[in-house]
């Protein structure tokens, strides 16, 4: 197991006082803070190894262009893709939808077929759906969510049809930290037909993920919420997939050829191999080579030691809230149901009074519908406070914020 | 950003809450916060003060909870526009 107060060291923003009280940052579902690691391998390359990537020449395109596949390697071993050729580098999980939305729905979604999401899903694995409907004509229908928030397997195995083309499921709810049985699902998707695509911005960061292991055909994450840097993110697909699927963005690099035919007057174009077929334009190769850093610094920890070390987290902040009267808490008490993320709420304040007041502490959360509004609304909230823990986070840190909310309650 | 210049002086941000309250909330400039603080307390009408953190005002029918920290959430409306306007009467 590693200790938490070690790995603050190699968080220069933690030492910050915000409001004249230590920072203490419980919002780390929306994003994560940076290790030292990461920083510098940021400002290494720009110091050291800048240029673009790709059909290089002279020495530093070079050396750019190994760290960028090497950054592709990495998230390929870290989530069990087969090879790199699985990994394609997009901005975020909203990027990483969309372009499974664009690429591999616009063609191959009908009117007759249908689309399954969950009540559970971030906004940005139900936009895209919603918006493609429109196009295509075809139907998005929604797995129910239990009132603990844990999802409705019986609802699933209702819904699931042959009609079904794509499961869009998330691995972990960001509002309650839930984590879905993905595995069976992909079994059972597959059983009917159908593509499964994970979610898991919430996931990947949290626990050891393997893609072999769940069988999904896509996996969708963000950088930015494990460690790295904001604008890069991952979508994983399958080779087979990946390699009959149209393009996403057209433009440089994307191409192998662009022959201009004098007859014709057109140009015929034929796309470069994977992954590179889906990454048009000069890509964030310095967010890459961040991504790598911050892969290799949770590498070191080891995925089950993150786990374990949120889990305890999370019990612990769990036991010790419901001393805290006036706190409701959303979603499993069983911490082995779910990742560190606590929705809830304290009776007399709505959310935003009570992220403002836990600033006043020092204490970051976030609040609103966590751009899960549906869920909101099954689980009948207008809206939620939200800690979420992370791997810099400490039982002391629980214990102030557990104090905080203690004065919060009496203030009304 | 701000759309009237001398408000941009007191304010460094007007967020649009999520959540079905449509709350907003104004981020005021840190040096300038007592001196906004100092101007809306005197404005608008004090319905209840919470340990000197929390001021629960009210001005011509709109909610206003402000926070000694320099920030204020204004409940239920609809748009900045309207956020803006009422800053504008009580700031300036
Ligand atoms: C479950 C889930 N999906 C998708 C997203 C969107 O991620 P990004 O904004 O990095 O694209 C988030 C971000 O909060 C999330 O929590």
């Amino acid at each position: 197991m590693f200790d938490p107060y070690k790995v603050r060291e190699d968080f220069p923003i933690l030492k910050r006082k915000i409001n004249n009280h230590p920072l203490i940052y419980f919002d780390n579902a929306a994003t994560s803070q940076k290790p030292r690691q990461v920083i510098e391998a940021v400002k290494e390359f720009y110091e050291k190894h800048n240029a673009n990537v790709h059909r290089a020449v002279h020495t530093l395109s070079m050396e750019a262009t190994e760290l960028y596949e090497e950054a592709h390697e990495e998230a390929a071993k870290f989530i069990g893709a087969k090879s790199m050729e699985e990994i394609v580098f997009v901005r975020g999980t909203t990027e990483a939808i969309n372009l499974v939305a664009y690429s591999w729905g616009l063609h191959n979604l009908k009117r007759e077929d249908e689309v399954l999401a969950t009540l559970m899903e971030h906004h940005s694995n139900i936009v895209p759906w919603e918006i493609l409907s429109k196009i295509k004509g075809f139907k998005v229908k929604y797995v129910d969510v239990n009132l603990d928030g844990t999802l409705n397997y019986e609802s699933l195995k209702e819904f699931l049809t042959p009609k079904v083309k794509l499961v869009c499921i998330t691995h972990v709810s960001n509002v309650t930290g839930v984590i879905n049985d993905v595995k069976t699902i992909a079994k059972l998707a597959h059983e009917n037909g159908a593509l499964v695509l994970v979610d898991g911005a919430q996931s990947v960061p949290h626990m050891p993920v393997n893609v072999q292991d769940l069988d999904c055909d896509f996996l969708a994450f963000s950088g930015h919420k494990m460690l790295g840097p904001t604008g890069i993110g991952v979508l994983y697909g399958k080779r087979e997939i990946l390699e009959k699927m149209e393009p996403f963005h057209g433009g440089g690099e994307m191409i192998r050829e662009v022959s201009f035919n004098h007859e014709t007057r057109r140009c015929k174009i034929s796309w470069n191999e994977l992954p590179w077929k889906f990454e048009a334009g000069t890509p964030d190769v310095c967010g890459a080579v961040g991504l790598t850093a911050a892969i290799r610094y949770l590498k070191a920890l080891g995925m089950d030691n993150v786990k374990t070390h949120e889990c305890d987290l999370t019990e612990y902040a769990l036991k010790r809230l419901k001393e805290c009267l006036k706190v409701t808490v959303y979603g499993p008490y069983d911490a082995s149901l779910k990742c560190g993320i606590i929705p809830f709420n304290v009776e007399g304040f709505n959310s935003h009074d009570v992220a403002l007041l836990l600033d006043s502490y020092g204490i970051m959360i976030r609040s609103g519908f966590h751009c899960a509004q549906p869920l909101h609304q099954k689980l009948r909230i207008s809206s939620s406070a939200r800690a979420s823990f992370y791997i810099y986070n400490t039982r002391e840190e629980v214990d102030r914020f557990v104090e905080a909310l203690k004065e919060i309650e009496q203030t009304l | 950003m701000n759309a009237n210049p001398s408000l941009g002086e007191y304010i460094a941000r007007i967020e649009e809450a999520c959540g079905e309250e449509k709350d907003i909330i104004v981020h005021f400039k840190y040096e300038k916060k007592d001196e906004a603080i100092a101007k809306m307390l005197k404005k608008a009408r004090i319905e209840k003060t919470v340990a000197g953190i929390i001021f629960d005002l009210t001005y011509k029918g709109y909610s206003i909870r402000l926070y000694n920290t320099g920030k204020a959430i204004f409940k239920k409306m609809k748009e900045k526009s309207q956020v803006q306007e009422v800053l504008a009467e009580l700031l300036l």
